[in-house]
């Protein structure tokens, strides 16, 4: 496959155009698994009487799963998803009508 | 003035020349580069000849978007709330994500085709409508200008907190240091000061935060602290205190809805290749929500060293945007003092460029050069226009973010009350006026002129008024109904309108056949 001088494939108008909708879809899909992951951590597990809250280094497990591992976990699923989904490719040039700034 | 003033207004000082001269460098080398090309300045001042990396894409994003209420106001309100405001600044964790995701290659691609620099560029191309186009520019500046003098005062206030000097001197050291910088060196010279200013907020977590727990003696022993002051500090609605649906509605305020910022959408029209993009998204997804996080949980930590009598309050309620002020008055030696002072003004800071550039740029490109001088300025090819021009257009580019640097920097010393009273609906209404626009026009096909004009108006309209009225539904507040009145009239009045001519759709969407 022909690269532009970036060094990114030049793929066509086409391919280029359904790769991004892909990648927009799958960024909604990771956006609403955040929204899931922090609601039902956090108003499902921290509901009750904080007398009965069980701690994880200092903070309430509500929050810690909520807030801490959906802060870390969404930082690794953003690494695998742009580096499996996520895909280069050419800006300026395309495979079926060169240069797309004229 | 004692010393402890002195070195800490020293520290400042320091840093603001040292932001003043690199901004300069850059706006030299800038010009240096126009010249030798001889064109193409409007690409250059802009958008910086669309040459961002990857730090800095992901660096401007978040310093833009993160302004003087993460370091002063939001830990404020989470000193008196306790956890849930943290719970609620987490919403901001995917928020870079999603706008690069979803905007970035989509506005990339669009823009290099069209030759655009703004969003108002994009929605031009893809609506071929004045009124959307007036409409939009219109609306930016009235918001942007009332949003930068809030950014000032904010950043002027917090300035005299900390150093009892009146909060002009303060607003005379960064708002002229960041007006002449991004007036005369553009878009590359404000997301390059960016860069460094959002370095420094992410140093200045680390230092609010190691305080705290330094003098709080560690995480358990102020945890055991916090169950005696504020019982209520460790569950997700503050015992009761603070509602499900008034946190909730924080899911469009600064979850989607910030797609609808042409502030941060902008971004998108400015970097250099798809592997900036890529990892862009992943030092924005760590940093922004790593910011949020250690801001606001150094709030909820604050009770624990900071006693409520040592905050002013007014009729019984704590004035909660002195807990930081107060905290690092009592705990950090000037020098640190200085160096974490410097965050929340580099947020203020970072936040006024980018809307000086784009204010600035609504009235240059946007409106006189599309509508008024659009005989010379052949519009998508400026390198046709003649180098004479080209010179005309850099020095009023310049002076145009000048004179509204000037006025907003008037502003801030004696806020009009009408500017008071916009500011109100800053956020809310840019959100309700370009969410529906940007997001539909990218990615539906039946989006049209009539769809636009009707949903801005309906949009904006809903919003003001309920928040005038005060209207809640359901416990939500205003945007969340009328950021929906946005979405249903944009898709009804798209589809009774008539649609976007074949070219404009053959441009946008070139994966599906066009028939007539």
């Amino acid at each position: 496959m022909k690269s532009d001088s970036y060094g990114a494939p030049i793929l066509t108008e086409k391919e280029r155009s359904r790769q991004i909708r892909k990648e927009a879809a799958v960024s909604m899909i990771l956006y609403a698994a955040f929204f899931l992951w922090w609601y039902f951590t956090g108003y499902g597990l921290g509901g009750g009487d904080p007398k009965d809250y069980t701690f994880i280094m200092g903070l309430p497990m509500w929050f810690f799963l909520s807030c801490i591992v959906g802060y870390v976990g969404f930082c690794i699923a953003s690494v695998i998803i742009v580096k499996k989904v996520f895909k280069n490719f050419s800006l300026e040039e395309t495979a079926d009508g060169g240069d797309t700034d004229e | 003035m004692s010393n402890y003033s002195i070195i800490l207004i020293s520290v400042l000082v320091v840093y603001m020349i040292f932001n003043f001269g690199f901004g300069m460098w850059v706006s030299k080398k800038q010009q240096a580069l126009d010249a030798a090309e001889g064109k193409g300045f409007i690409n250059n001042y802009f958008i910086g000849g669309r040459s961002m990396g990857g730090l800095v894409l992901a660096m401007t994003l978040i310093a833009t978007f993160t302004s003087a209420s993460s370091f002063i106001g939001g830990p404020g309100v989470a000193y008196s709330r306790g956890l849930v405001w943290v719970y609620l600044s987490m919403i901001q964790v995917p928020t870079a994500f999603i706008i690069l995701g979803i905007l970035g290659k989509k506005f990339a691609v669009i823009s290099r085709k069209t030759n655009a620099v703004t969003v108002t560029d994009y929605l031009r191309a893809r609506y071929k409508s004045p009124v959307v186009v007036i409409g939009a520019s219109v609306a930016l500046v009235l918001f942007f200008i009332a949003q930068m003098m809030s950014q000032f005062l904010g950043g002027a206030v917090l300035f005299q907190s900390v150093t009892g000097l009146s909060y002009i001197y303060g607003l005379i050291l960064f708002g002229i240091v960041v007006i002449v910088y991004t007036s005369f060196g553009g878009f590359k010279a404000v997301v390059t000061t960016d860069t460094i200013q959002g370095i420094i907020m992410v140093i200045g977590g680390f230092i609010i935060m190691a305080t705290i727990i330094h003098v709080g003696g560690g995480v358990d022993s102020i945890v055991d602290k916090l169950n005696v002051v504020n019982p209520n500090w460790s569950t997700p609605d503050q015992g009761g205190l603070t509602a499900k649906p008034f946190v909730m509605s924080f899911w469009v305020l600064v979850g989607l809805g910030v797609l609808g910022l042409p502030q941060t959408a902008v971004r998108g029209m400015g970097f250099k290749d798809t592997k900036s993009l890529h990892n862009a998204i992943i030092y924005g997804t760590i940093v922004v929500g790593f910011l949020m996080l250690i801001m606001h949980l150094s709030g909820v930590f604050a009770p624990a060293v900071l006693n409520a009598s040592e905050i002013p309050s007014t009729n019984g309620v704590l004035n909660t945007d002195y807990v930081i002020p107060k905290l690092v008055l009592k705990y950090m030696n000037p020098v640190v003092a200085g160096l974490f002072i410097a965050a929340p003004l580099s947020a203020v800071m970072s936040t006024v460029s980018s809307l000086l550039i784009l204010a600035s740029a609504a009235i240059v490109k946007d409106l006189y050069l599309n509508y008024i001088a659009k005989d010379k300025y052949d519009s998508g090819h400026e390198e046709a226009a003649d180098k004479h021009f080209e010179k005309k257009i850099g020095r009023m580019s310049m002076a145009v973010t000048l004179i509204i640097g000037a006025i907003v920097f008037v502003f801030t010393i004696k806020p009009p009350s009408l500017i008071v009273w916009i500011n109100l609906f800053a956020m809310g209404g840019l959100e309700c006026s370009f969410l529906c626009p940007i997001i539909f026009g990218l990615y539906w096909k039946k989006a049209n002129a009539t769809g636009s004009v009707v949903s801005m108006i309906c949009g904006v309209a809903t919003f003001i008024y309920m928040t005038v009225k005060g209207i809640s539904i359901g416990g939500t507040t205003p945007i969340v109904f009328s950021i929906a009145v946005a979405i249903i009239t944009f898709v009804i009045a798209s589809l009774i309108g008539k649609s976007s001519d074949q070219e404009t759709l053959k441009l946008f969407f070139p994966e599906s056949e066009h028939s007539a």
